[in-house]
């Protein structure tokens, strides 16, 4: 299915700063600046992954959309209508269009439940349908994600990973959502039930037409599942283009190395990694002028004073570099 | 530390018929079942599978740091010649470290928090070697610079959570090889570190061992990992192996429907794949150990299963020169 341009989902300088607090008063001594400033948009019928390592800001980016962490600056338009001040009563609303799915089907299904209460509990939260219809949806989101309907007595832990995380993405289905926030969906999974659940989203979107924001650190689930693709490092979106494109040419010298360091698939192309220690620097200290400088083989002297901004290039891709 | 080019194909560590068990509160039951493999000076053997195949209970077994609840059941491992099942606590002691070592998944819970890098090292050479304490710091020092750890002297002086995760995970590589172990095992190095730091350490595993001539084996889960360092590969499922070739003809030919869904359901090994197109994933999920199918414990979930895998469990046996598998299917094409 081609996803419908007119954007549903429009993010325009998400902030989410932690404040640092040191000594006896806990004053405010700096802040960690965990999404700094990102902009993007999002299509109906859309996958948009968003990539990159440990603390980039991806998951946090997920979460403050959510309202799950409250953003400290910037807009968020759902559907042609701004997310206010992300109070209980904006949110209400827009959460029935926009749910989440976790990354461990261990901790984010309460164990106490029967799976038809944690699949019913967003239907009773809205009050969607009679308690009869309710039931009835019930069984229908069990086999549309390809649970036996039998077990809606049984308990989560009485399910393996895999058939919690559809418990997970059932439960999110729910309310008919337009976006599902997919924060690591498959990699607490195994290979092979890694692929169903794969599977199952993608079937999910072509039948229901629900976008995605994809969060992974997986390239090659990200090269599955999106549309497009917008790269991060430390809090800043580096890189967006459609998926096709930045795996045959990564414009940005992060995206690039991120590539690079993904491993080989075929034992007679291996790659020469270099054992060098190269690390990222921590949230707390970001370098001055572009995050990735410290790192970048492409560095000159205006990338340590000025940040690159996330600029349109020929191609229709976005690059925030000075060099490329 | 001597230097090594080439692979001597002298079994350092020769495992046969190893048995693992599990005492539960219904009775004991295998986790592990007739293992046999060999690995030489200079060679990687990669020994891959999915949560629950035994990849990491052999790994322990061979250390003897099994959990209390597990015990070898049968078999045997000759580390050097010498069978290590045989040995007390204290040869095994003397073992570990300057025979065997092992580097494990998460630094940050195997490395003891409240003791400097340098300490930890000295410690283990202490152990090991007749020297004094400034030997041993110096050893510390020594290794650190072999695992290609930025500014040695300060960092051996370091508590590891002051380290990243990439330099604690050499912290953990140099902890290994401080005693020139002659087999090392890695238990999933670098399943917790990202992408960027994973290539760092997997280029350092790789650049180590044609320095040192090590022999290696690799746990993972990962067929990437295993396509980047490996020379020969054990496939595993439900406790056993289900295949074993060298790495070029597992990637070119797998043999074993196990391993063929493997390598279809990892997502992005296409040559290129459309939003909308579906992974070839395995149906079903892995039987519990405690309650194997009778026959192939794979048949339930095989496309190709016969009425007699559901009845016999296949043999392991070479299926083409150098490639072995435990199925009832044959090779045409041989």
């Amino acid at each position: 299915m081609q996803p419908d341009r007119t954007p549903l989902l429009s993010v325009e300088n998400l902030e989410v700063h932690f404040p640092i607090r040191a000594g006896v008063l806990q004053r405010q001594v700096g802040a960690v600046k965990a999404v700094d400033g990102v902009s993007f948009s999002l299509n109906r019928g859309e996958t948009l992954s968003l990539v990159g390592e440990s603390g980039c800001g991806k998951s946090t980016t997920g979460l403050a959309l959510m309202g799950l962490v409250k953003p400290t600056g910037g807009r968020v338009q759902f559907d042609g209508q701004e997310i206010r001040g992300f109070n209980r009563a904006a949110l209400k609303s827009y959460r029935r269009r926009m749910q989440i799915v976790f990354q461990d089907p261990f901790s984010s299904l309460n164990p106490r439940q029967r799976v038809k209460d944690i699949i019913r509990a967003p239907l009773d939260i809205h009050k969607v349908g009679t308690p009869a219809e309710r039931e009835t949806r019930v069984a229908e989101l069990m086999e549309r994600v390809g649970l036996r309907p039998d077990q809606a007595d049984n308990f989560a832990h009485q399910f393996s990973g895999g058939q919690r995380q559809r418990i997970g993405i059932a439960r999110a289905l729910a309310l008919n959502p337009d976006v599902i926030v997919c924060d690591e969906p498959v990699s607490a999974l195994d290979v092979s039930v890694q692929a169903q659940i794969l599977n199952l989203l993608s079937d999910l979107q072509r039948d229901l037409g629900v976008s995605y924001l994809s969060i992974s650190h997986d390239l090659g689930v990200v090269e599955f599942i999106s549309h497009r693709v917008a790269v991060m490092y430390l809090g800043k979106i580096v890189e967006i283009a459609p998926k096709t494109r930045i795996f045959a040419e990564p414009g940005h010298p992060y995206t690039e190395l991120l590539m690079r360091s993904a491993p080989s698939r075929d034992p007679r192309k291996r790659h020469s990694f270099s054992a060098t220690n190269d690390d990222i620097p921590s949230a707390t200290k970001k370098p001055s002028g572009c995050p990735f400088h410290t790192r970048c083989p492409l560095v000159t002297a205006v990338c340590k004073t000025t940040e690159p901004a996330l600029t349109a290039r020929d191609d229709g891709r976005l690059v925030a570099c000075h060099n490329r | 530390m001597s230097e090594m080019n080439t692979a001597t194909h002298v079994p350092v560590l020769q495992v046969s018929d190893l048995d693992i068990e599990i005492r539960g509160v219904n009775g004991a039951f295998a986790v592990v079942s007739d293992m046999s493999f060999s690995v030489s000076a200079g060679e990687t053997l990669c020994i891959v599978g999915e949560s629950g195949c035994g990849k990491s209970m052999t790994a322990l077994s061979l250390l003897r740091l099994l959990p209390e609840a597990a015990s070898i059941a049968g078999g045997k491992v000759l580390i050097d010649g010498q069978d290590f099942l045989a040995m007390d606590q204290r040869q095994v002691e003397d073992f570990r470290g300057e025979k065997i070592a092992m580097i494990f998944q998460e630094p940050l819970t195997a490395l003891n928090p409240v003791l400097r890098i340098g300490e930890q090292i000295a410690e283990s050479v202490r152990q090991h070697r007749k020297c004094n304490r400034r030997e041993a710091d110096a050893r510390a020092v020594d290794v650190l610079r072999l695992v290609q750890m930025p500014d040695p002297e300060r960092r051996a002086t370091q508590f590891p959570h002051e380290l990243s995760g990439g330099m604690r995970q050499r912290a953990m590589i140099a902890l290994a090889l401080a005693c020139d172990p002659k087999i090392i095992i890695a238990d999933e190095p670098t399943t917790a570190l990202d992408v960027t730091i994973q290539a760092q350490i997997l280029g350092l595993i790789s650049d180590l061992q044609k320095r040192l001539g090590t022999a290696q084996i690799l746990i993972t889960h990962d067929l990437g990992v295993v396509s980047e360092v490996a020379d020969r590969v054990i496939v595993m499922y439900a406790g056993r192996k289900v295949e074993e070739a060298s790495i070029f003809d597992l990637f070119d030919r797998p043999f074993h429907p196990y391993t063929i869904g493997l390598m279809g359901a990892v997502p992005g090994a296409g040559a290129s794949s459309e939003a909308g197109d579906r992974l070839a994933d395995i149906p079903g999920t892995v039987p519990p150990l405690w309650n194997l199918p009778k026959g192939c414990a794979f048949a339930p979930r095989c496309a190709n299963a016969s009425a007699r895998c559901l009845k016999e469990r296949p043999p392991f046996e070479e299926k083409r020169p150098g490639h072995w598998a435990a199925c009832w299917e044959h090779d045409d094409a041989a």
